[in-house]
């Protein structure tokens, strides 16, 4: 990509990211009610210390002000106390985070792990069975709410099967010292290897629910790339090499198509991490998404206001990541 | 009209284009049983008073988790169960899919002719227009759907109408780029250059010139966004932050049923077979129609 270019894009950010902060700020300030009233909520406070308050946190001020406060502060990483907590939003999001990332890298990996290896398949039996099959199975995917089918993945694995747990992140018996964050590297840091199970085994169902709705996106990107990749003219000489077929498709086809497949991963990513409020209601996962829904509940506006522009950013950035890199894996695409 | 061009243009009257893709539409099975499926739901939620076989609001704790019919302990008279308030799934599911449909076209219907608008005139006036629209499209694209759903439900406050809100506020972005992109195309073409060569004015060029030949790459995405906004909504409402109780919506019956997966399977499963049975046809005579109405697309 040429520096111009990538100029451009950087200053286009710059600009989504400025409009992204300005909705965030609008949209928790047409918020009914005043945040005085539910910060003490019944608390006998009275008129002056209700004047104090609002003072101290700004609300007096006109809303450029509060806007350029806003913006300042979330660039230093301060985003206000919670109502509720008495705590620094950003130590309640910093808290929340690792187990937002585990749990959407094993997500990821769960999708690719499904959707390259099917992909691939179905792009070599086009038309067989088992791309009809694959075909059914992506729009299933695509089609089924996610919450539901959690709920249908606890009834079966967990409810009847006891196979595994039901909800949470780690059984309470397990301490495993947090360096990291990531309970899965940290118990293995450790050396817990039950607790490196018990990790294990509380994210199956949380990640294949999560991971389910890009896996059926993810097969068709990779099946799409690989018809295209056997079509060329280099997969037919190949063949006229006389190389094995395994060969050609391994060393040849995959290496190209995973191009765009890797795309789609990295923007999918980000999506995710959109789609994770659901998923960790569902199964009581101690993450990001669980903090902005129950923040919600709570008129707990600061932690709403912080997840919700802390979502926006990540996603944007995620998008430019992987806008970037596709022009650089791929550099016949003009950005 | 000369001699020769006679026959064809009989031909052609008898074929229009809207014809023909009907007829290819026929010809394709899975795309006329998904189509089925769609008005079948869309007949339910309109004759939904009519045909539900209980009220479905109606609280009856005798019949608290009262299982399906074929289960022991069932009765015919409540073929899917009863939910924890002893009210009749199957009553619910139907009235649910008032919600549904209404949300998922209403959603689209406002937010596509928003889209088209804005897309209309970002690509055609060009200059600040666009630049203007453009950013804002940006903007909204940085957001992930559902947080910036959550995000304005949780400042709006839950309810039917500011969910309508939510949704078309994040919506219309994705007509309106389609349109854009189709727009800038067709300003180029001969047809946009002889209607303003003739004098034609901006409004006509744009809505009488442009809008039918664009028409297709729209109802397309249109028809897709139904299946995805249904799912939002459902989603929303198991967050407990789309329509509000008791009124019967399939997300909300799904999360209802979550404190009984253990003895009451059926208050959670059927609401989402709707959803998926639904949402699966709408994608599935979407997909049908991309395939006839943008071959560009097809398989």
């Amino acid at each position: 990509m040429s520096p111009i270019k990538l100029l451009e894009r950087l200053i286009q950010l710059g600009f989504v990211l400025f409009g992204i902060s300005l909705i965030v700020f609008l949209m928790m300030e047409a918020t009914p009610g005043d945040p005085v009233e539910i910060m003490l909520g019944d608390s006998l406070a009275s008129a002056e210390q209700k004047e104090l308050l609002r003072r101290d946190m700004g609300l007096d001020r006109p809303l450029v002000a509060r806007y350029l406060h806003f913006v300042g502060n979330a660039l230093g990483g301060e985003f206000g106390q919670s109502f509720f907590h008495r705590r620094p939003v950003a130590d309640l999001i910093l808290e929340r985070l690792p187990a937002t990332i585990e749990l959407t890298l094993v997500a990821m990996v769960v999708a690719v792990a499904v959707a390259i290896p099917l992909g691939i398949i179905a792009a070599v039996h086009r038309g067989g069975l088992l791309d009809r099959l694959a075909s059914v199975g992506a729009m299933l995917g695509v089609s089924m709410p996610g919450f539901w089918f959690g709920i249908l993945l606890i009834m079966l694995f967990a409810v009847r099967l006891h196979l595994l747990p039901v909800a949470g992140r780690i059984g309470y018996s397990h301490e495993v010292p947090a360096v990291t964050g990531l309970l899965l590297v940290d118990s293995l840091i450790a050396l817990q290897p039950a607790s490196f199970l018990a990790a294990l085994g509380h994210l199956v169902l949380p990640a294949v629910t999560l991971g389910l709705a890009m896996a059926a996106i993810l097969m068709r990107v990779t099946r799409t790339a690989m018809l295209e990749v056997l079509s060329q003219d280099y997969m037919t000489f190949a063949e006229a090499k006389g190389l094995s077929r395994r060969r050609i498709l391994v060393r040849h086809g995959l290496k190209n198509a995973l191009i765009p497949t890797v795309t789609v991963a990295a923007i999918e990513t980000g999506s995710l991490l959109g789609g994770n409020m659901i998923v960790e209601t569902i199964f009581a996962w101690p993450g990001l998404g669980r903090l902005v829904v129950e923040a919600i509940f709570a008129r707990n506006y600061p932690v709403v206001q912080a997840c919700v522009l802390f979502y926006a950013v990540t996603y944007v950035l995620l998008n430019f990541v992987a806008d970037v890199l596709y022009t650089v894996l791929n550099p016949k695409v003009r950005l | 009209m000369s001699e020769s061009a006679g026959p064809l243009a009989a031909a052609t009257a008898a074929t229009t284009p809207a014809r023909r893709h009907l007829r290819e539409l026929g010809r394709d099975g899975a795309t006329m049983a998904a189509v089925a499926v769609v008005l079948l739901f869309a007949l339910m939620a309109l004759l939904a008073p009519w045909i539900a076989p209980q009220d479905p609001y109606r609280a009856d704790f005798l019949r608290r988790l009262q299982p399906p019919a074929w289960i022991e302990g069932g009765s015919w008279a409540f073929p899917l169960g009863c939910d924890a308030l002893g009210r009749d799934l199957l009553s619910r599911i139907v009235h649910g899919a008032r919600v549904s449909m209404l949300i998922g076209l209403l959603v689209v219907v406002v937010a596509t002719s928003v889209g088209v608008l804005a897309g209309l005139l970002a690509g055609y006036l060009r200059g600040w227009v666009d630049v203007v629209i453009s950013r804002l499209v940006d903007i909204l694209l940085g957001f992930p759907y559902l947080i910036f759903a959550i995000g304005l439900m949780a400042a709006l406050g839950p309810g039917f109408l500011n969910m309508l809100v939510a949704l078309v506020y994040k919506e219309w972005v994705l007509p309106c780029r389609v349109v854009r992109a189709e727009t800038l195309a067709a300003r180029e073409q001969d047809f946009v250059e002889a209607a303003r060569a003739l004098g034609a004015s901006r409004r006509h060029i744009m809505l009488r010139e442009i809008l039918p030949n664009i028409l297709s790459p729209v109802i397309v995405v249109a028809t897709f966004r139904v299946a995805y906004v249904i799912i939002i909504e459902a989603s929303l409402s198991f967050l407990g932050l789309g329509v509000q109780p008791p009124t019967a919506s399939w997300g909300s019956m799904i999360a209802d049923g979550r404190q009984f997966l253990l003895n009451a399977w059926w208050v959670s499963t059927f609401p989402g077979l709707a959803i998926l049975a639904l949402v699966l046809a709408i994608n599935v005579a979407s997909q049908g129609l991309r395939d006839v109405l943008d071959p560009r697309f097809a398989r």
